[in-house]
């Protein structure tokens, strides 16, 4: 473990950048939204650019006909050749002609629709006056001058949260809202954990199909199981919920710390809380223990990804034992990471928004043992012989919770025993090599 | 507004990316928001590059929309020029960036910047990809190569290849193939760009005596204008099959002012044996296996030619993404009698290839998923491609060993020949019962699942799209009857069969009926 013992107000040295940022976009979280929402269908009001993204970064053609698609303005759309609401009434009609099954539709905000100033919640509106209820719409920017990648989830469940402030399909208001996607696997062992605990009516946004969004009503606490939803705890907030304050549940000390939040919140006793979570707990400590020897001494320098950097580096700092060399963030939602950052060793380097050139001048010189960062980077820096590990796999891999705890571990890990392996082959042939 | 599930096409300054990123010396400034930073993992993820593609996002956000983007777009090249010292900086918008209006060429003249500065137009709401590829080669040809006077002394045997990129279908093995046989027949060959090409190799361009375009889709524009402007004529057969590339050899020589040769090009730095592949026994089960073609329309219609000329398949469909290039595929579709398809549809192609019920798909990485489906074997031709497209080994198209890379990739999702009818010598024995695969497939059915031999998942075959036809249960038992690893296309055929004449339910006659009708 780092010696550096945590205070409990950490300063953070922020780096403030302002040059290229080297991170996706906010459209980019509908690859998992529209996995997790099973009836909801994500319609991008954009360019062919935004099309082209959400199909690179899915991995081209994953779904025979995905749950998500783009309508691309054209030149007469823009030249005033055609009217963009008709145009778009075209498009929406065509697409439930297709897929009648579609409960919710999400138009969803692109730079141009923005910079062009279409207002897609007006369009959501004139369409739920036809469609709804069978087709319920409702829309959010995922667009690159508003949000960065996660920031499209944040955006998605604000419009959520909202919208269902209005039309909730539940009579009864929710006491605990777990708020951020988590994978079904994840959500289905919280909910283990928190019913053992005689914890009831919590609900988790979003729900697997449209019409479960919670109701929230003044008695309606929520805690963040993702620290990128600041919309999110707004718009919860607006309703009247208030926060549990917590870390996030990355790793055995982050999820118990998490749960014990709730715990604590809702009166469980210290005696049920530990008989509820002292198995897991071990069990989590133990898949840890089988990396921790490839993590420990480690360095690690994480580039501006998912805003999930400041957990994980508590986690590869306090449980992996590794060492951190810079923390970097496209955004800091500053009381939301505030215990994460307390946890941390003082004078850690944190970054917030990106020059991605001087900052790969900075990890270049720091010269780290593993390099977190986005698909743009790692394979440059490989050819460098540098080890990385790409991070969009953090928003895509089940992480949370005391049974994935060992597979965060083992996503750090991999790399290096990769790596370990490969340079022990080539030792074999004793300079074998040219 | 078109609604659009996936796109065979970026946007064009993406194709503008893949010149930038082929080239040496070459910096690209792209005013575009942080989001399309993406297109950076094309390169790198999907094409393993190992450095960054040389290209600047000025990456601005909303707040800066009040005014400022102006400026960071002028500080972006500023600091692109100071770091990376380039020899020539393109300059331009992304779809976004177009909407402000900023104009990066007329910034970027304001700034007395020290290298050659090419601004790109490249409309986002209109163009595409290869398009804006194909404009970008044109751009700095014209700025490199458009001053100064042709020399006189032009020996006849030098020529430019032109066309190959960044991205492009085993582009990077094309031209090694392509280098190797040139050299053998005595041409001197002095650029080959935009792939490796530094932007003084584009000045020499006119010093040459000819051009060669290898990749019509983005050099054919460059190439009529050296033609027009400095009377360089270019050879346009594009070398993908044995007989093409035969005459590709010719018409070099030709124009080289070179003997044409008698005696075979097996000593030309490449051995043809797919000529001999397909006339052996073996390939004998090959005869009229319908095939259905998408792709750019180069890799189309070399596809079907090699498809129908040289491995004696029955092209069943023929289609392009590429509207640009719609003339030569209708063309060529004419030839092979079937109905071209030009469209960018994804869903349009998948009912084409529904509708046409081929053996055997060649097309992108798109109908690749769509043939997944379907069960029907499928090779790639053309972009757009995935990872495992940029293979490890020597894989060239082009060629002789083209097409022998050619035969193999082509014919390997199919059953072997002889295999065909051991299978069916012995389908009776335990060892060969229906699930039993190919012997050189993979057991899971993960590997190209021919001939719906894994019908027993939930995923839809070919079967299942085209009709919920019923069958008596003598006539399944009939089914039953026939080899399996043919079954799936007996009922293909009859289902087809019976729809096509309303017939319901299928009877024992009907099976044989359609067998009749699709006798060949
Ligand atoms: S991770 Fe690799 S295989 Fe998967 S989509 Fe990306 S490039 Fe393709
Ligand atoms: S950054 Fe903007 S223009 Fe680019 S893909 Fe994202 S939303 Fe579309």
């Amino acid at each position: 473990m780092n010696q550096t013992s945590p205070t409990p107000c950490a300063p953070v040295a922020t780096i403030r950048q302002r040059g290229q940022h080297e991170v996706f976009c906010g459209l980019t979280s509908i690859i998992w939204l529209h996995r997790k929402m099973q009836d909801a269908f994500f319609l991008v009001v954009g360019s062919r650019t935004c099309a082209h993204l959400i199909q690179s970064a899915a991995g081209v053609m994953i779904f025979s006909e995905p749950r998500f698609a783009t309508a691309i303005m054209e030149e007469r759309d823009l030249a005033g050749m055609a009217d963009m609401h008709d145009e778009l009434d075209g498009v929406v009609e065509k697409l439930l002609q297709r897929r009648p099954d579609i409960r919710m539709l999400v138009l969803v905000g692109s730079c141009p629709s923005e910079v062009i100033k279409l207002d897609l919640q007006r369009a959501a509106e004139r369409l739920n006056h036809r469609l709804a209820p069978k087709h319920r719409v409702i829309s959010y920017s995922g667009s690159g001058i508003e949000t960065t990648f996660t920031q499209g989830e944040d955006n998605f469940l604000a419009a959520l949260v909202a919208d269902n402030a209005a039309n909730s399909a539940q009579d009864k208001a929710c006491d605990l809202v777990i708020a951020g996607c988590l994978a079904d696997v994840v959500e289905d062992q919280f909910s283990r954990l928190l019913t053992a605990m005689g914890v009831e009516n919590f609900c988790f946004l979003p729900g697997r199909q449209s019409d479960g969004v919670p109701r929230i009503g003044p008695k309606t606490r929520y805690i963040l199981a993702q620290p990128y939803l600041g919309a999110t705890a707004a718009a919860l907030e607006a309703l009247g919920a208030t926060r549990i304050n917590a870390i996030f549940p990355l790793g055995e000390e982050g999820t118990t710390e998490w749960l014990r939040a709730i715990a604590q919140s809702f009166g469980v006793s210290e005696t049920l809380f530990d008989t509820v979570t002292s198995g897991p707990r071990q069990r989590a400590r133990q898949a840890i223990s089988h990396y921790r020897p490839m993590l420990e001494g480690r360095s690690v320098f994480l580039f501006p990804d998912s805003q999930l950097e400041p957990s994980l580096a508590r986690y590869l700092c306090r449980e992996a034992g590794a060492e951190i060399i810079e923390i970097g963030s496209p955004y800091l939602h500053r009381e939301h990471v505030a215990g994460e950052f307390a946890l941390l060793p003082v004078g850690v380097s944190v970054s917030e928004g990106q020059d991605v050139e001087v900052q790969i001048d900075r990890c270049r010189a720091a010269n780290p043992d593993l390099i977190v960062c986005g698909m743009g980077l790692a394979n440059p820096f490989e050819a460098e012989g540098r080890v990385t590990k790409w991070s969009i796999e953090f928003a895509f891999t089940p992480i949370q919770g005391y049974e994935q705890a060992g597979d965060l571990a083992e996503l750090f890990a991999r790399p290096l025993m990769r790596n370990a392996i490969l340079a022990e082959g080539s030792r074999s042939f004793g300079g074998g090599r040219p | 507004m078109k609604l659009t599930m996936w796109t065979y096409e970026g946007p064009p300054h993406v194709g503008a990316m893949r010149v930038a990123a082929s080239m040496k010396g070459v910096h690209y400034v792209l005013h575009a928001p942080q989001g399309d930073t993406y297109a950076d993992l094309l390169f790198t993820m999907i094409e393993r590059r190992q450095s960054r593609p040389p290209v600047t996002y000025t990456t601005f956000q909303a707040r800066d929309l009040s005014g400022s983007t102006a400026d960071i777009f002028k500080s972006a090249c500023q600091e692109a020029v100071l770091r990376f010292k380039p020899e020539a900086l393109l300059v331009g918008s992304s779809c976004t960036a177009e909407l402000l209006q900023d104009d990066p060429g007329g910034l970027s003249r304001t700034l007395d910047i020290s290298v050659p500065v090419v601004p790109l137009e490249l409309p986002s709401y209109q163009k595409k990809e290869t398009w804006g590829a194909a404009e970008t080669f044109y751009r700095l040809v014209r700025s490199f190569a458009g001053h100064g006077q042709r020399a006189t002394d032009i020996a006849p045997n030098s020529c430019n290849i032109l066309g190959p990129t960044s991205l492009g279908f085993r582009n990077r093995d094309d031209i090694t193939e392509i280098v190797a046989l040139l050299k053998g027949i005595g041409i001197d060959i002095r650029v080959v760009a935009p792939l490796g090409a530094s932007p003084i190799d584009l000045s020499r361009l006119p010093d040459a005596a000819f051009n060669i375009v290898l990749y019509p889709e983005i050099a054919d524009v460059t190439a009529r204008w050296l033609q027009k402007t400095y009377g360089m004529p270019f050879v346009s057969t594009v070398p993908i099959g044995v007989g093409a590339t035969r005459q590709f050899l010719a018409d070099v020589r030709q124009m080289a002012g070179l003997e044409a040769s008698d005696h075979g090009d097996a000593s030309l730095g490449g051995t043809d044996r797919l000529t001999w592949y397909t006339k052996s026994v073996d390939s004998n089960y090959l005869t009229n296996k319908r095939v259905f073609i998408f792709g750019d329309a180069t890799h189309a219609i070399a596809a079907a030619r090699i498809a129908s000329r040289e491995l004696g398949f029955k092209v069943c469909g023929l289609g392009t993404y590429m509207r640009e290039f719609a003339r030569d595929v209708r063309a060529a579709a004419l030839e092979y009698g079937v109905e071209p398809l030009i469209s960018d549809d994804h869903l349009e192609v998948e009912q084409a290839i529904i509708d046409a019920r081929p053996e055997l798909v060649l097309g992108t990485q798109m109908e690749r998923h769509i043939a997944k489906r379907l069960r029907v074997p499928c090779a790639v031709i053309s972009s757009p491609v995935h990872v495992q497209d940029f293979p490890a080994r020597y894989s060239p198209q082009m060629g002789f060993e083209g097409a022998n890379v050619i035969f193999d990739s082509w014919v390997h999702p199919l059953m072997m020949g002889l295999e065909e009818h051991l299978l069916s010598m012995f389908r009776d024995d335990f060892e060969f019962h229906d699930n039993a695969s190919a012997s050189h497939l993979h057991a899971d059915g993960a590997a190209p699942a021919a001939l719906s031999v894994v019908a027993s998942t939930s995923a839809s075959t070919v079967a299942d799209l085209v009709e919920d036809a019923s069958w008596t249960s003598d006539a399944e038992k009939e089914l039953k009857k026939i080899p399996f690893f043919v079954r799936g296309k007996a009922r293909r055929n009859t289902e087809a069969f019976a729809a096509d004449r309303g017939i319901n339910p299928i009877t024992v006659e009907t099976l044989y009926d359609a067998k009749a009708h699709f006798a060949r």
